[in-house]
Protein backbone atom coordinates (compact mmCIF):
# COMPACT_ATOMS: atom_id res chain seq x y z
CA UNK A 1 0.00 0.00 0.00
CA UNK A 2 0.69 3.73 -0.62
CA UNK A 3 2.21 5.28 2.56
CA UNK A 4 0.56 8.96 2.40
CA UNK A 5 2.34 11.29 5.02
CA UNK A 6 -0.55 12.62 6.12
CA UNK A 7 -2.29 9.21 7.46
CA UNK A 8 1.49 8.06 9.06
CA UNK A 9 1.15 11.36 10.82
CA UNK A 10 -2.74 11.23 11.95
CA UNK A 11 -2.28 7.75 13.65
CA UNK A 12 0.91 8.52 15.23
CA UNK A 13 -0.13 12.01 16.77
CA UNK A 14 -4.00 11.05 17.78
CA UNK A 15 -3.32 7.60 18.77
CA UNK A 16 -0.50 9.28 20.95
CA UNK A 17 -2.87 11.94 22.10
CA UNK A 18 -5.49 9.62 22.49
CA UNK A 19 -3.39 7.23 24.56
CA UNK A 20 -2.21 10.14 26.84
CA UNK A 21 -5.87 11.64 27.52
CA UNK A 22 -6.68 7.63 28.21
CA UNK A 23 -3.91 7.00 31.04
CA UNK A 24 -3.92 10.25 32.36
CA UNK A 25 -7.84 10.55 33.01
CA UNK A 26 -7.58 6.55 34.27
CA UNK A 27 -4.68 7.26 36.26
CA UNK A 28 -5.87 10.11 37.89
CA UNK A 29 -10.00 9.27 38.59
CA UNK A 30 -8.14 6.08 40.35
CA UNK A 31 -5.17 7.99 42.38
CA UNK A 32 -2.90 5.62 41.70
CA UNK A 33 -0.07 8.19 40.61
CA UNK A 34 1.14 10.25 44.33
CA UNK A 35 1.05 13.92 44.11
CA UNK A 36 -0.98 14.35 40.57
CA UNK A 37 -3.74 16.69 41.58
CA UNK A 38 -6.25 17.99 38.84
CA UNK A 39 -3.88 20.96 37.80
CA UNK A 40 -1.55 18.39 36.72
CA UNK A 41 -3.99 15.90 34.81
CA UNK A 42 -5.84 19.14 32.95
CA UNK A 43 -2.06 19.45 31.54
CA UNK A 44 -1.55 16.40 30.11
CA UNK A 45 -5.48 16.51 28.57
CA UNK A 46 -4.82 19.69 27.20
CA UNK A 47 -1.73 18.15 25.52
CA UNK A 48 -3.30 14.88 24.98
CA UNK A 49 -6.17 16.86 23.04
CA UNK A 50 -3.24 19.14 20.77
CA UNK A 51 -2.22 16.34 19.70
CA UNK A 52 -4.90 14.73 18.98
CA UNK A 53 -6.23 17.52 17.43
CA UNK A 54 -2.93 17.78 14.80
CA UNK A 55 -3.40 14.04 14.10
CA UNK A 56 -6.88 14.20 13.00
CA UNK A 57 -6.45 17.88 11.07
CA UNK A 58 -3.96 15.85 8.74
CA UNK A 59 -6.02 13.51 8.59
CA UNK A 60 -8.09 15.67 6.27
CA UNK A 61 -5.41 16.69 3.95
CA UNK A 62 -5.46 13.18 2.01
CA UNK A 63 -8.71 13.41 1.16
CA UNK A 64 -9.30 14.38 -2.54
CA UNK A 65 -12.18 16.58 -2.17
CA UNK A 66 -12.62 17.51 1.26
CA UNK A 67 -15.25 19.68 0.74
CA UNK A 68 -17.55 16.75 1.62
CA UNK A 69 -15.75 15.72 4.56
CA UNK A 70 -18.92 16.55 6.49
CA UNK A 71 -20.87 13.75 5.12
CA UNK A 72 -18.53 11.26 6.68
CA UNK A 73 -20.54 11.27 10.15
CA UNK A 74 -23.61 9.70 8.42
CA UNK A 75 -22.75 6.22 8.07
CA UNK A 76 -22.68 5.19 11.14
CA UNK A 77 -24.11 1.63 10.99
CA UNK A 78 -22.14 0.41 8.88
CA UNK A 79 -18.58 2.25 7.94
CA UNK A 80 -15.46 1.86 10.99
CA UNK A 81 -14.26 5.43 9.25
CA UNK A 82 -17.94 7.02 9.96
CA UNK A 83 -17.82 5.70 13.44
CA UNK A 84 -14.15 7.05 14.33
CA UNK A 85 -15.06 10.43 12.63
CA UNK A 86 -18.37 10.64 14.84
CA UNK A 87 -16.40 9.37 18.20
CA UNK A 88 -13.27 12.30 17.36
CA UNK A 89 -16.31 14.59 17.09
CA UNK A 90 -18.26 13.55 20.09
CA UNK A 91 -15.00 13.69 21.90
CA UNK A 92 -14.41 17.68 21.96
CA UNK A 93 -17.53 18.65 23.94
CA UNK A 94 -17.20 16.03 26.35
CA UNK A 95 -13.38 16.72 27.16
CA UNK A 96 -14.28 20.82 27.49
CA UNK A 97 -17.03 19.72 30.36
CA UNK A 98 -14.17 17.25 31.77
CA UNK A 99 -11.17 20.47 31.08
CA UNK A 100 -13.56 22.87 33.12
CA UNK A 101 -14.46 20.39 35.48
CA UNK A 102 -10.64 19.82 36.72
CA UNK A 103 -9.88 23.68 36.37
CA UNK A 104 -12.93 23.98 39.03
CA UNK A 105 -11.47 21.65 41.02
CA UNK A 106 -7.63 22.73 40.46
CA UNK A 107 -7.08 24.78 43.85
CA UNK A 108 -9.75 22.41 46.24
CA UNK A 109 -8.03 18.98 44.96
CA UNK A 110 -11.70 17.05 44.62
CA UNK A 111 -13.48 16.80 41.50
CA UNK A 112 -17.10 16.97 41.26
CA UNK A 113 -19.27 14.15 40.75
CA UNK A 114 -20.38 15.64 36.80
CA UNK A 115 -15.89 15.89 36.20
CA UNK A 116 -15.77 12.01 37.30
CA UNK A 117 -18.63 10.94 35.02
CA UNK A 118 -17.21 13.42 31.82
CA UNK A 119 -13.39 12.37 32.39
CA UNK A 120 -14.99 8.43 32.34
CA UNK A 121 -16.51 9.70 29.23
CA UNK A 122 -13.83 11.22 27.87
CA UNK A 123 -11.47 8.32 28.06
CA UNK A 124 -13.76 6.20 26.88
CA UNK A 125 -14.35 8.03 23.47
CA UNK A 126 -10.59 8.28 23.52
CA UNK A 127 -10.39 4.43 23.66
CA UNK A 128 -13.20 4.53 20.91
CA UNK A 129 -11.54 6.09 18.29
CA UNK A 130 -7.98 4.61 18.34
CA UNK A 131 -9.77 1.37 17.86
CA UNK A 132 -12.35 2.27 15.24
CA UNK A 133 -8.62 3.42 13.37
CA UNK A 134 -7.61 -0.12 13.82
CA UNK A 135 -10.60 -1.26 12.89
CA UNK A 136 -11.04 0.82 9.55
CA UNK A 137 -7.55 -1.32 8.36
CA UNK A 138 -8.34 -4.57 10.43
CA UNK A 139 -12.12 -4.74 8.02
CA UNK A 140 -10.61 -4.93 5.44
CA UNK A 141 -10.61 -8.47 3.68
CA UNK A 142 -8.72 -7.08 0.55
CA UNK A 143 -5.31 -6.76 2.67
CA UNK A 144 -4.34 -10.03 4.04
CA UNK A 145 -2.09 -8.62 6.68
CA UNK A 146 -3.99 -6.18 8.08
CA UNK A 147 -7.39 -8.33 8.36
CA UNK A 148 -6.67 -9.67 11.92
CA UNK A 149 -7.42 -8.91 15.53
CA UNK A 150 -3.85 -7.89 16.04
CA UNK A 151 -4.34 -4.76 13.72
CA UNK A 152 -6.52 -3.01 16.62
CA UNK A 153 -4.94 -4.57 19.28
CA UNK A 154 -1.57 -3.45 18.00
CA UNK A 155 -3.11 0.53 17.71
CA UNK A 156 -4.75 -0.03 21.37
CA UNK A 157 -1.20 -0.77 22.75
CA UNK A 158 0.83 1.46 21.06
CA UNK A 159 -1.66 4.18 21.84
CA UNK A 160 -1.73 3.70 25.63
CA UNK A 161 2.30 2.61 25.53
CA UNK A 162 3.20 5.70 23.77
CA UNK A 163 0.41 7.94 25.49
CA UNK A 164 2.00 6.86 29.19
CA UNK A 165 5.94 7.62 27.69
CA UNK A 166 4.70 11.19 27.14
CA UNK A 167 2.30 11.34 30.10
CA UNK A 168 5.69 10.41 32.34
CA UNK A 169 7.30 13.27 30.39
CA UNK A 170 5.11 15.69 31.63
CA UNK A 171 4.77 14.21 35.09
CA UNK A 172 8.43 15.05 35.26
CA UNK A 173 8.16 18.32 33.92
CA UNK A 174 5.37 19.22 36.56
CA UNK A 175 7.95 17.57 39.63
CA UNK A 176 5.66 14.35 39.83
CA UNK A 177 7.48 11.36 41.45
CA UNK A 178 7.98 9.38 38.51
CA UNK A 179 7.77 5.61 39.87
CA UNK A 180 4.03 4.55 38.71
CA UNK A 181 4.31 6.01 35.99
CA UNK A 182 7.95 5.01 34.68
CA UNK A 183 7.10 1.44 35.74
CA UNK A 184 3.78 1.35 34.00
CA UNK A 185 5.54 2.61 30.70
CA UNK A 186 7.84 0.04 31.06
CA UNK A 187 5.65 -2.82 31.10
CA UNK A 188 3.29 -1.43 28.89
CA UNK A 189 5.98 -0.57 25.91
CA UNK A 190 7.03 -4.57 26.93
CA UNK A 191 3.59 -5.93 26.12
CA UNK A 192 3.73 -3.52 23.02
CA UNK A 193 6.53 -4.86 21.94
CA UNK A 194 5.76 -8.58 21.92
CA UNK A 195 2.07 -8.11 20.38
CA UNK A 196 4.05 -6.50 17.62
CA UNK A 197 6.76 -9.00 17.57
CA UNK A 198 4.03 -11.66 17.35
CA UNK A 199 2.22 -9.31 14.37
CA UNK A 200 5.46 -9.48 12.52
CA UNK A 201 5.58 -13.29 12.87
CA UNK A 202 1.99 -13.39 11.83
CA UNK A 203 2.12 -11.40 8.44
CA UNK A 204 5.32 -13.60 7.63
CA UNK A 205 2.86 -16.27 6.87
CA UNK A 206 1.98 -16.12 2.69
CA UNK A 207 -1.68 -15.87 2.99
CA UNK A 208 -4.57 -14.32 0.17
CA UNK A 209 -6.08 -15.06 -2.82
CA UNK A 210 -3.37 -15.51 -5.66
CA UNK A 211 -3.41 -15.38 -9.43
CA UNK A 212 -4.91 -18.78 -9.69
CA UNK A 213 -7.58 -18.13 -7.56
CA UNK A 214 -8.36 -15.22 -9.29
CA UNK A 215 -8.77 -16.48 -12.62
CA UNK A 216 -10.61 -20.17 -11.46
CA UNK A 217 -7.64 -22.22 -12.92
CA UNK A 218 -6.09 -23.79 -9.97
CA UNK A 219 -3.85 -26.28 -11.10
CA UNK A 220 -1.61 -24.50 -13.46
CA UNK A 221 1.35 -21.99 -13.45
CA UNK A 222 0.26 -18.25 -14.79
CA UNK A 223 2.37 -15.77 -15.09
CA UNK A 224 1.67 -12.04 -16.76
CA UNK A 225 2.60 -11.29 -19.92
CA UNK A 226 1.11 -8.16 -20.52
CA UNK A 227 -0.61 -5.71 -18.06
CA UNK A 228 -2.43 -3.87 -20.88
CA UNK A 229 -0.95 -0.55 -19.73
CA UNK A 230 2.06 1.51 -20.78
CA UNK A 231 2.39 3.27 -17.60
CA UNK A 232 1.82 3.31 -13.69
CA UNK A 233 -2.21 3.59 -13.40
CA UNK A 234 -3.89 4.53 -10.04
CA UNK A 235 -4.02 0.63 -9.31
CA UNK A 236 -0.28 0.49 -9.40
CA UNK A 237 0.71 3.89 -7.16
CA UNK A 238 -1.97 3.44 -4.36
CA UNK A 239 -1.22 -0.29 -3.86
CA UNK A 240 1.90 -1.24 -5.21
CA UNK A 241 5.16 -0.29 -3.76
CA UNK A 242 8.55 -0.59 -4.88
CA UNK A 243 10.30 -0.46 -1.42
CA UNK A 244 13.24 -3.60 -1.44
CA UNK A 245 12.76 -5.93 0.89
CA UNK A 246 16.17 -5.43 2.05
CA UNK A 247 14.93 -1.78 3.62
CA UNK A 248 12.00 -3.11 5.20
CA UNK A 249 14.35 -5.80 7.10
CA UNK A 250 16.31 -2.73 8.30
CA UNK A 251 13.39 -0.46 9.55
CA UNK A 252 12.32 -3.58 11.01
CA UNK A 253 15.02 -3.18 13.64
CA UNK A 254 14.63 0.47 13.39
CA UNK A 255 11.33 -0.11 14.73
CA UNK A 256 12.09 -2.74 17.24
CA UNK A 257 14.93 -0.78 18.82
CA UNK A 258 13.88 2.91 18.43
CA UNK A 259 10.18 2.27 19.13
CA UNK A 260 10.68 -0.14 22.58
CA UNK A 261 13.64 -1.84 23.46
CA UNK A 262 15.46 1.85 23.98
CA UNK A 263 12.63 3.24 25.14
CA UNK A 264 11.48 0.46 27.38
CA UNK A 265 15.82 0.66 28.71
CA UNK A 266 15.51 4.39 29.41
CA UNK A 267 11.69 3.75 31.44
CA UNK A 268 14.25 1.60 33.22
CA UNK A 269 16.88 3.76 34.81
CA UNK A 270 13.94 6.96 35.06
CA UNK A 271 12.59 4.54 37.56
CA UNK A 272 15.62 4.16 39.16
CA UNK A 273 17.20 7.70 38.55
CA UNK A 274 13.94 10.04 37.64
CA UNK A 275 16.19 11.91 35.40
CA UNK A 276 14.16 14.02 33.35
CA UNK A 277 16.53 13.81 29.77
CA UNK A 278 16.30 10.11 29.36
CA UNK A 279 12.45 10.41 29.63
CA UNK A 280 12.64 13.25 27.15
CA UNK A 281 14.49 11.56 24.81
CA UNK A 282 12.68 8.20 25.45
CA UNK A 283 9.03 10.51 24.22
CA UNK A 284 11.18 11.53 20.58
CA UNK A 285 12.45 7.99 20.07
CA UNK A 286 9.49 6.65 20.61
CA UNK A 287 7.41 8.63 18.25
CA UNK A 288 10.15 8.44 15.46
CA UNK A 289 10.13 4.53 15.75
CA UNK A 290 6.65 4.26 15.40
CA UNK A 291 6.69 6.45 12.52
CA UNK A 292 8.40 4.19 10.92
CA UNK A 293 6.55 1.19 12.34
CA UNK A 294 3.28 2.63 10.65
CA UNK A 295 4.92 3.38 7.49
CA UNK A 296 5.92 -0.19 7.43
CA UNK A 297 2.71 -1.17 8.72
CA UNK A 298 1.49 0.32 4.72
CA UNK A 299 4.64 -0.60 2.76
CA UNK A 300 4.00 -4.31 3.99
CA UNK A 301 0.60 -4.64 3.51
CA UNK A 302 0.03 -6.55 0.07
CA UNK A 303 -3.44 -5.57 -1.59
CA UNK A 304 -4.94 -8.29 -3.37
CA UNK A 305 -5.30 -6.21 -6.68
CA UNK A 306 -1.34 -6.42 -7.15
CA UNK A 307 -2.40 -10.19 -7.57
CA UNK A 308 -3.66 -9.51 -11.22
CA UNK A 309 -0.23 -7.35 -12.35
CA UNK A 310 1.65 -10.81 -10.92
CA UNK A 311 3.04 -9.39 -7.76
CA UNK B 1 -32.87 -8.17 -10.74
CA UNK B 2 -29.54 -8.85 -10.66
CA UNK B 3 -27.50 -7.46 -13.30
CA UNK B 4 -24.41 -8.44 -14.73
CA UNK B 5 -21.55 -9.53 -17.12
CA UNK B 6 -20.25 -12.65 -18.15
CA UNK B 7 -17.14 -12.65 -19.82
CA UNK B 8 -16.00 -15.77 -22.17
CA UNK B 9 -12.09 -15.87 -21.07
CA UNK B 10 -12.28 -18.95 -24.08
CA UNK B 11 -12.53 -16.65 -26.78
CA UNK B 12 -11.70 -13.23 -25.71
CA UNK B 13 -8.42 -12.47 -27.92
CA UNK B 14 -6.88 -9.58 -25.72
CA UNK B 15 -8.10 -6.69 -28.68
CA UNK B 16 -8.98 -3.90 -25.85
CA UNK B 17 -11.80 -2.79 -28.02
CA UNK B 18 -14.29 -3.14 -25.13
CA UNK B 19 -11.26 -0.82 -22.65
CA UNK B 20 -11.74 2.11 -25.55
CA UNK B 21 -15.60 1.87 -26.15
CA UNK B 22 -15.78 1.74 -22.25
CA UNK B 23 -14.22 4.80 -22.09
CA UNK B 24 -15.18 6.20 -25.18
CA UNK B 25 -18.91 6.06 -23.68
CA UNK B 26 -18.20 6.76 -20.32
CA UNK B 27 -16.18 9.81 -20.58
CA UNK B 28 -19.50 11.66 -21.17
CA UNK B 29 -21.35 9.51 -19.03
CA UNK B 30 -22.99 9.72 -15.79
CA UNK B 31 -19.92 9.63 -14.08
CA UNK B 32 -18.81 12.49 -15.98
CA UNK B 33 -15.51 12.76 -17.76
CA UNK B 34 -12.72 10.19 -17.08
CA UNK B 35 -9.32 11.99 -16.90
CA UNK B 36 -6.12 11.54 -18.55
CA UNK B 37 -2.89 12.74 -17.07
CA UNK B 38 -0.48 13.76 -19.58
CA UNK B 39 -1.93 12.40 -22.68
CA UNK B 40 0.63 13.11 -24.92
CA UNK B 41 3.15 13.09 -22.41
CA UNK B 42 5.90 10.33 -21.64
CA UNK B 43 3.94 8.69 -18.97
CA UNK B 44 -0.07 8.74 -20.20
CA UNK B 45 -2.32 7.22 -18.40
CA UNK B 46 -5.77 7.96 -16.59
CA UNK B 47 -8.92 6.71 -15.33
CA UNK B 48 -10.48 3.51 -16.74
CA UNK B 49 -13.55 1.30 -16.03
CA UNK B 50 -12.41 -1.55 -17.45
CA UNK B 51 -8.46 -3.01 -17.95
CA UNK B 52 -7.63 -6.06 -19.91
CA UNK B 53 -5.03 -7.94 -18.87
CA UNK B 54 -2.80 -11.18 -20.60
CA UNK B 55 -1.74 -14.10 -18.83
CA UNK B 56 0.51 -17.06 -19.83
CA UNK B 57 -1.16 -20.34 -18.00
CA UNK B 58 0.77 -23.36 -17.91
CA UNK B 59 4.29 -24.09 -18.99
CA UNK B 60 5.42 -25.28 -22.45
CA UNK B 61 4.38 -27.34 -24.61
CA UNK B 62 1.03 -26.91 -22.95
CA UNK B 63 1.02 -23.07 -22.21
CA UNK B 64 -1.71 -20.70 -23.87
CA UNK B 65 -2.85 -17.19 -23.47
CA UNK B 66 -5.67 -16.16 -22.06
CA UNK B 67 -7.13 -12.81 -21.56
CA UNK B 68 -8.43 -10.98 -18.53
CA UNK B 69 -10.89 -8.35 -18.83
CA UNK B 70 -11.45 -6.73 -15.61
CA UNK B 71 -14.43 -4.19 -14.61
CA UNK B 72 -16.42 -4.13 -11.71
CA UNK B 73 -17.89 -7.20 -10.70
CA UNK B 74 -21.27 -5.12 -9.16
CA UNK B 75 -20.62 -7.79 -5.78
CA UNK B 76 -23.82 -9.05 -4.15
CA UNK B 77 -21.44 -8.39 -0.77
CA UNK B 78 -20.26 -5.28 -1.99
CA UNK B 79 -18.04 -4.25 0.88
CA UNK B 80 -17.08 -0.99 -1.23
CA UNK B 81 -20.35 0.63 0.06
CA UNK B 82 -20.05 -1.18 3.66
CA UNK B 83 -16.98 1.04 3.51
CA UNK B 84 -17.81 4.30 2.56
CA UNK B 85 -18.15 6.78 5.28
CA UNK B 86 -20.15 9.43 3.48
CA UNK B 87 -23.06 7.35 1.65
CA UNK B 88 -21.45 8.34 -1.49
CA UNK B 89 -21.24 4.46 -3.14
CA UNK B 90 -25.11 2.68 -3.21
CA UNK B 91 -25.79 -0.83 -4.64
CA UNK B 92 -28.85 0.20 -5.97
CA UNK B 93 -31.79 -2.11 -4.97
CA UNK B 94 -33.82 -2.65 -8.28
CA UNK B 95 -30.97 -4.21 -10.27
CA UNK B 96 -27.88 -4.68 -8.35
CA UNK B 97 -25.94 -1.76 -9.59
CA UNK B 98 -23.10 -0.22 -7.48
CA UNK B 99 -22.81 3.18 -8.06
CA UNK B 100 -21.09 6.75 -7.01
CA UNK B 101 -22.71 9.64 -6.25
CA UNK B 102 -20.31 12.30 -7.12
CA UNK B 103 -21.79 14.96 -5.08
CA UNK B 104 -21.53 13.16 -2.50
CA UNK B 105 -17.74 11.34 -2.34
CA UNK B 106 -14.97 12.88 -0.45
CA UNK B 107 -12.28 10.98 -2.23
CA UNK B 108 -10.83 9.00 1.15
CA UNK B 109 -10.04 6.16 -1.08
CA UNK B 110 -11.17 3.84 1.51
CA UNK B 111 -13.78 2.16 -1.05
CA UNK B 112 -10.72 1.53 -3.58
CA UNK B 113 -9.11 -0.15 -0.64
CA UNK B 114 -12.03 -2.26 0.06
CA UNK B 115 -11.93 -3.92 -3.60
CA UNK B 116 -10.13 -6.40 -4.59
CA UNK B 117 -10.66 -6.27 -8.09
CA UNK B 118 -9.21 -2.86 -8.33
CA UNK B 119 -12.56 -1.75 -9.82
CA UNK B 120 -12.60 1.47 -8.01
CA UNK B 121 -10.12 4.80 -9.65
CA UNK B 122 -10.34 7.95 -8.01
CA UNK B 123 -10.00 10.73 -10.42
CA UNK B 124 -7.57 13.46 -9.21
CA UNK B 125 -9.19 16.05 -11.64
CA UNK B 126 -12.68 15.70 -9.77
CA UNK B 127 -11.10 14.15 -6.40
CA UNK B 128 -14.34 11.99 -6.41
CA UNK B 129 -13.68 7.80 -6.84
CA UNK B 130 -15.36 6.54 -10.48
CA UNK B 131 -16.13 3.29 -11.68
CA UNK B 132 -17.60 1.16 -14.20
CA UNK B 133 -21.87 1.75 -14.17
CA UNK B 134 -23.06 -0.77 -16.35
CA UNK B 135 -23.76 1.87 -18.84
CA UNK B 136 -26.53 2.42 -16.64
CA UNK B 137 -26.90 5.59 -19.07
CA UNK B 138 -27.39 2.76 -22.19
CA UNK B 139 -29.34 0.14 -21.12
CA UNK B 140 -32.66 1.92 -19.72
CA UNK B 141 -32.40 4.51 -22.35
CA UNK B 142 -35.86 4.17 -24.55
CA UNK B 143 -34.61 6.61 -26.95
CA UNK B 144 -31.85 3.65 -28.26
CA UNK B 145 -33.18 0.96 -30.57
CA UNK B 146 -33.56 -2.12 -27.87
CA UNK B 147 -30.67 -4.15 -29.52
CA UNK B 148 -28.39 -1.27 -28.45
CA UNK B 149 -29.98 -0.80 -24.81
CA UNK B 150 -26.63 -3.14 -23.84
CA UNK B 151 -23.22 -1.94 -22.19
CA UNK B 152 -20.56 -0.36 -24.79
CA UNK B 153 -18.39 -2.72 -24.04
CA UNK B 154 -20.36 -5.60 -24.74
CA UNK B 155 -22.06 -4.40 -28.32
CA UNK B 156 -18.67 -3.29 -28.94
CA UNK B 157 -16.66 -7.05 -28.42
CA UNK B 158 -15.81 -8.11 -31.80
CA UNK B 159 -15.12 -11.76 -30.99
CA UNK B 160 -18.87 -11.74 -28.51
CA UNK B 161 -16.62 -12.82 -25.82
CA UNK B 162 -18.92 -10.42 -23.89
CA UNK B 163 -22.49 -10.94 -22.55
CA UNK B 164 -24.96 -9.18 -20.69
CA UNK B 165 -27.95 -9.77 -18.93
CA UNK B 166 -30.36 -10.66 -15.57
CA UNK B 167 -28.63 -13.25 -13.18
CA UNK B 168 -31.54 -14.11 -11.13
CA UNK B 169 -33.74 -15.07 -14.20
CA UNK B 170 -32.53 -19.01 -14.40
CA UNK B 171 -33.44 -18.60 -18.60
CA UNK B 172 -31.37 -15.18 -19.58
CA UNK B 173 -28.74 -15.66 -21.38
CA UNK B 174 -25.98 -15.39 -18.86
CA UNK B 175 -27.82 -17.89 -16.56
CA UNK B 176 -27.46 -20.31 -19.18
CA UNK B 177 -23.96 -19.97 -20.24
CA UNK B 178 -22.49 -19.97 -16.89
CA UNK B 179 -24.72 -23.20 -16.12
CA UNK B 180 -23.15 -24.86 -19.33
CA UNK B 181 -19.89 -23.53 -19.29
CA UNK B 182 -19.27 -23.66 -16.04
CA UNK B 183 -18.87 -20.25 -15.35
CA UNK B 184 -17.28 -18.78 -12.08
CA UNK B 185 -15.98 -16.09 -9.83
CA UNK B 186 -13.42 -14.62 -9.15
CA UNK B 187 -11.64 -15.18 -6.06
CA UNK B 188 -14.66 -17.12 -4.56
CA UNK B 189 -12.95 -16.97 -1.35
CA UNK B 190 -13.17 -13.75 -0.11
CA UNK B 191 -16.52 -14.05 0.22
CA UNK B 192 -17.63 -10.68 -2.15
CA UNK B 193 -19.97 -12.89 -4.40
CA UNK B 194 -19.47 -11.19 -7.29
CA UNK B 195 -22.27 -11.23 -9.52
CA UNK B 196 -19.67 -11.17 -13.14
CA UNK B 197 -19.00 -14.71 -14.32
CA UNK B 198 -15.77 -15.71 -16.45
CA UNK B 199 -16.32 -18.92 -18.56
CA UNK B 200 -13.06 -20.85 -18.27
CA UNK B 201 -11.39 -21.28 -21.34
CA UNK B 202 -12.84 -24.37 -22.87
CA UNK B 203 -10.21 -27.50 -22.95
CA UNK B 204 -8.62 -27.95 -26.14
CA UNK B 205 -5.70 -30.56 -27.78
CA UNK B 206 -2.44 -29.10 -27.37
CA UNK B 207 -1.57 -27.15 -30.45
CA UNK B 208 1.36 -30.35 -32.57
CA UNK B 209 5.02 -29.73 -31.65
CA UNK B 210 7.88 -30.82 -33.18
CA UNK B 211 10.81 -31.64 -30.68
CA UNK B 212 14.02 -31.21 -32.59
CA UNK B 213 15.80 -33.79 -34.69
CA UNK B 214 15.55 -34.07 -38.54
CA UNK B 215 12.63 -31.93 -39.79
CA UNK B 216 10.76 -33.45 -43.08
CA UNK B 217 11.74 -32.15 -46.29
CA UNK B 218 9.94 -28.90 -46.95
CA UNK B 219 7.84 -30.13 -50.03
CA UNK B 220 6.24 -32.86 -47.99
CA UNK B 221 5.33 -30.57 -45.29
CA UNK B 222 3.50 -28.36 -47.77
CA UNK B 223 1.43 -31.14 -49.37
CA UNK B 224 0.77 -32.18 -46.08
CA UNK B 225 -0.49 -28.64 -44.85
CA UNK B 226 -2.28 -28.18 -48.05
CA UNK B 227 -4.11 -31.22 -47.26
CA UNK B 228 -5.37 -29.97 -44.63
CA UNK B 229 -6.70 -26.39 -45.49
CA UNK B 230 -7.92 -27.30 -48.59
CA UNK B 231 -11.57 -28.80 -48.71
CA UNK B 232 -12.49 -30.98 -51.36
Amino acid sequence: MHPAVSVILFTVSSGAGFGLILMAVALSLMGWVPGMGPGHTLVAILIGSVLATIGLLSSTAHLANPKNAWRAFFRFRSSWLSREGVFAVLFYPTVLVYLISLWLARDTGSLAWWGVLFGILTGLLALATVFCTGMIYASLRTIPQWNSALVPANYLLLAISSGTVILTLIAAIQGIELNVLSGLALVLLVIAGLAKLLYYIWIGKPQGPTLNTAMGITRAKIKILESGQSSRSFLNKEFSNQVPAQTVKQMRWVVYLAGFVIPAILMLIVLQTSMMVLTALAVLLLLGGLAIERWLFFVEARHVVNVFYGQ
Amino acid sequence: MKLGLVIDMDTCVGCHACVVSCKQWNTSGTLGALTDYEPYGKEPNGVAFNRVRSYEVDEYPNNKTVNMPMSCMHCETAECVTVCPTGASYKREEDGIVLVDQDKCMGCNLCSWACPYGARELDQASGTMKKCTLCVDRIYDTELPEAERQPACVLTCPSKARHFGDFDDPDSNVSVLVRERNGLQSMPELGYNPVNHYLPPRPKPNAPTHNGGQLEPLTDRFKKWLNKVVVR
